[in-house]
C-alpha cells in the first residue's frame, strides 16, 4: 500500500513547521528523510504515523484518506532516538508486546519473537530487562519490537544517533539488509548525508519545513537541484563561491581564473555560484588541469580518520577534507588544488545549471 | 613505600565525624546506656543487664501501642500512596495550572505540626468547628474527645490531608521524567490507558515511590505531635502510640531504664521494616523470566 502526502502543512501558533509537502512513498521501499535538525523531519514522521494531525493537506494510504485516522487504527511501527522499551518487561516480553495486544496465538508469538531476536542478534538476551542491556542492545530490542508487528509503515527517527560510532556503523549495515528483506515501507530520518548515502533507497531532502528535492539517493547526491540541497547533502556543507563568467572563463575574487571546459563549457556570461565538495579539494596536484590556490589555514579539525582543514583566500573561506590525521598551524600557508571537473554550477537563484558527470568507478 | 601521604587530609573528614557523633552515635549510645542500667542519680547507676528489656517486652500496654501503630502506619500507606499517585496522574502537565496546583498542594506541608493539631481540634469541635458542628447538625454524633473511632477518623483525615501532597509531589516528579516517546510508542502499539500505567508509568515511578513509601512509613511510625496535640493519646488509650507512651514513661514517670530499652527496640523495628520495604520495592515485578 502506498502512502501519499498531499500538500501537507503544519503550523503551530504563528510558527510554520511544515509547508505544502507532497510526497508518494512506494510500498516496500526504503525512504531516507534527510535534513538538518529542526528541518521538520520528526513532525513529518508523526503526521505519517497519525500521532499528529496536519493543519492543511491530506494523508492517503492506498488511496484512502487517513488524515484523521488515529494511530491505533493504522498499521505503523516507530523507532526513536531514545531507547524506548517497557522497563519492567523482559526483552522477550517487550518484543512480544505488540503481538499480545493484537491477540495472536501463543505459538505464533513465540515463533515470531524468536525469529526477530535471531535477526537482531539478541536471542541470548531474551530474559534480561532493558536496564540490564547496553545502549546498542536496548536499541536492537526496540527495533525488534517495531519490526515484529510487520506494520505497513515503519518509521525510524534518527535511531542511531545515541549510539557510539562503531555500533552505528555495524547496526546501519544490518538495518539496510533487514529492510531489504521486509515488505514494509520504511522511512528513515537522519541528519547525516553519509548515512543517507549508505542506506541508499530514495531520499527526501527537507529543510526548514520545506521539501527541497526527492529521488533516488545517489542521483540526488550527484545532481542536487539547488544550492540548499547541495548544502544539506554534503558534510561538511559544500563550498560555494560567487563567480563572474565572461568569454568562457570564470573569475573568482582574488584573481583566480577558471577556464570552463566539459560540463561547464556552455555557461552563459554573468554571475553564477560554483560549488565543490570538501572531499574534492586536495593539498596535492592530481591532474595537469588542477588549479592552485595559495591559502591560509584558519582551522584544522580531526574527525574520525579524516581532517577537515578550513582555509581562507581573498575573502573566500573553503573547507577541504583530507584522508588521515594531519596537523596544521594557524595561519600556515597551504596550497590547495581544485579540479574544474568537480565543480557544480548554480545560477543566481541557486538552481543547478551543471553538475560533474557521474564517472563510474571514480569516487 | 613512596606513596605520598598527607595526614592533613584527615581534617577534611572531621566535620562529618563530629556531626554524626553528636547527632546520632552519642544519643544512641546514651539510650543504650540507660537501657542496661538502673540510674538513681548522678554517679548512682547499677548494671541490670537485660532486665528492662524483659520488662518492656512483657508490657501489655506497650504491645497494644505497637499494634495500634502498625494499624495506623498500614492505613497511612494504603491510603496515601494510591491516592497520591491518582492525584499526580490527574494533574495538568503543562501551562499555568501546574504552578497553581503545586502551590495549593504544598500548603499543608508548610504548616508546623503542632499548629496542624490545633487547626483540626477547632475544625472538628462539635460546638464551633465547621466539620464537627455540621456533622452533629445532620444527626451524626461526632466527637473525637469521646469516641475512639471518631478520634481515629480525625487523626487519619489529618494525616492524609497533611502528607498526601508529599506523595503527590514525588509521584508527579516521577511522571514528568518520562519522555514523550514512551507514550507515543504505547499509542502506536495500541496499548490501553491501564497498560500505559502498568507498564510505563508505574515502573518509571519505582524510584520515587520507594522514597515515598519509606518516608511515609518512618514518619507515620514515629508520629507524636499530632495525637499529642489532638487527643493526648485518648480517649482512654485509643490513640496512645509508642512514641506517646514512651514520653509518658520517660518524662512522666522518669523511668529512664525501660524507656531506653523500648527506644532501642523501637529503633530496630523502624530499621527492619524500612529495609524490608526497600527490598520488596526494589525487586517486585522484575527479573522474572516470563
Amino acid at each position: 500500500m502506498s502512502l501519499v502526502l498531499d500538500m501537507v502543512g503544519k503550523t503551530v501558533g504563528e510558527e510554520m513547521h511544515l509547508e505544502d509537502i507532497s510526497l508518494t512513498l512506494e510500498p516496500g521501499r526504503l525512504n531516507v528523510l534527510l535534513g538538518p535538525t529542526l528541518a521538520g523531519k520528526t513532525t513529518l514522521m508523526r503526521i505519517m504515523a497519525g500521532l499528529e494531525r496536519p493543519t492543511s493537506g491530506r494523508v492517503l494510504e492506498g488511496g484512502v484518506d487517513v488524515t484523521r485516522t488515529s494511530v491505533r487504527k493504522r498499521s505503523v511501527a516507530m523507532v526513536y532516538q531514545q531507547f524506548v522499551n517497557y522497563p519492567s518487561l523482559t526483552v522477550y516480553e517487550n518484543i512480544a508486546s505488540p503481538l499480545r495486544i493484537a491477540r495472536l496465538p501463543r505459538a505464533e508469538i513465540d515463533r515470531r519473537v524468536r525469529e526477530m531476536a535471531r535477526m537482531l542478534h539478541i536471542e541470548r538476551l531474551l530474559d534480561r530487562l532493558p536496564a540490564q542491556l547496553s545502549g546498542g542492545q536496548q536499541q536492537r530490542c526496540a527495533i525488534a519490537r517495531a519490526l515484529v508487528k510487520r506494520a505497513r509503515l515503519l518509521l525510524l527517527d534518527e535511531p542511531l544517533v545515541n549510539l557510539d560510532y562503531k555500533l552505528r556503523e555495524e547496526l546501519r549495515v544490518e538495518l539496510r539488509d533487514l529492510f531489504a528483506r521486509q515488505e514494509t515501507t520504511v522511512v528513515y530520518a537522519t541528519t547525516e548525508p553519509l548515512e543517507a548515502l549508505m542506506m541508499g533507497g530514495r531520499v527526501i531532502v527537507l529543510d526548514e519545513g520545506r521539501l527541497l528535492q526527492s529521488g533516488p539517493t545517489a542521483e540526488v547526491y550527484h545532481r542536487p537541484g539547488n544550492v540548499a540541497v547541495a548544502r544539506v547533502f554534503s558534510d561538511p556543507p559544500m563550498n560555494l563561491v560567487t563567480v563572474a563568467v565572461r568569454n568562457g572563463v570564470a573569475m573568482v575574487a582574488g584573481g583566480l581564473h577558471i577556464p570552463l571546459r566539459g560540463h561547464l563549457a556552455n555557461l552563459p556570461d554573468g554571475r553564477h555560484s560554483f560549488g565543490i565538495r570538501a572531499a574534492h579539494l586536495s593539498t596535492r596536484r592530481r591532474r595537469e588541469e588542477d588549479l592552485e590556490i595559495v591559502t591560509e589555514v584558519t582551522l584544522a579539525e580531526v574527525s574520525g580518520s579524516e581532517t577537515f582543514v578550513h582555509v581562507h583566500h581573498a575573502g573566500v573561506d573553503w573547507v577541504l577534507q583530507e584522508e588521515g590525521v594531519h596537523e596544521y598551524a594557524l595561519g600556515e600557508p597551504l596550497r590547495v588544488y581544485l579540479d574544474p571537473a568537480d565543480l557544480y554550477a548554480f545560477d543566481h537563484l541557486g538552481v543547478l545549471e551543471a553538475a560533474p558527470p557521474i564517472a563510474l568507478g571514480r569516487r | 613505600m613512596d606513596k605520598p601521604t598527607n595526614n592533613g587530609a584527615w581534617l577534611l573528614v572531621v566535620p562529618v565525624v563530629l556531626l554524626v557523633a553528636f547527632n546520632a552515635v552519642m544519643p544512641l549510645m546514651a539510650v543504650v546506656n540507660y537501657s542496661v542500667q538502673d540510674i538513681f542519680g548522678p554517679g548512682q547507676a547499677y548494671w541490670v543487664g537485660t532486665e528492662w528489656y524483659r520488662e518492656v517486652l512483657g508490657d501489655t500496654r506497650l504491645h497494644e501501642a505497637l499494634l495500634r501503630q502498625f494499624l495506623f502506619s498500614g492505613l497511612v500507606l494504603l491510603i496515601e500512596i494510591p491516592l497520591g499517585v491518582l492525584i499526580a496522574l490527574a494533574m495538568p502537565r503543562r501551562g499555568w495550572a501546574v504552578s497553581l496546583v503545586l502551590v495549593i498542594l504544598a500548603l499543608p506541608l508548610l504548616i508546623p505540626w503542632n499548629v496542624i493539631g490545633t487547626i483540626w481540634i477547632i475544625f472538628t469541635r462539635p460546638d464551633i468547628g465547621l466539620l464537627g458542628y455540621s456533622l452533629n447538625s445532620l444527626g451524626i454524633p461526632f466527637d473525637h474527645t469521646a469516641s475512639p473511632l471518631d478520634a481515629w477518623i480525625t487523626l487519619m483525615l489529618m494525616e492524609v490531608w497533611h502528607w498526601t501532597p508529599l506523595v503527590v509531589l514525588l509521584a508527579y516528579a516521577g511522571l514528568k521524567a518520562i519522555p514523550e516517546a514512551f507514550y507515543q510508542a504505547a499509542a502506536i502499539d495500541g496499548a490501553s490507558a491501564w497498560k500505559v500505567f502498568r507498564y510505563i508509568q508505574l515502573p518509571k515511578m519505582r524510584g520515587v515511590l520507594t522514597i515515598a513509601v519509606l518516608l511515609r512509613f518512618m514518619d507515620s511510625f514515629l508520629i507524636y505531635a499530632e495525637p499529642f496535640v489532638l487527643t493526648g493519646g485518648g480517649p482512654g488509650n485509643a490513640t496512645t502510640f509508642p512514641s506517646i507512651y514512651l514520653v509518658k514513661v520517660a518524662l512522666g514517670q522518669f523511668d529512664l531504664g525501660p524507656a531506653g530499652a523500648f527506644s532501642v527496640i523501637y529503633f530496630l523495628i523502624v530499621l527492619l521494616f524500612s529495609w524490608l520495604f526497600y527490598q520488596v520495592l526494589q525487586n517486585v515485578g522484575r527479573g522474572k523470566a516470563r
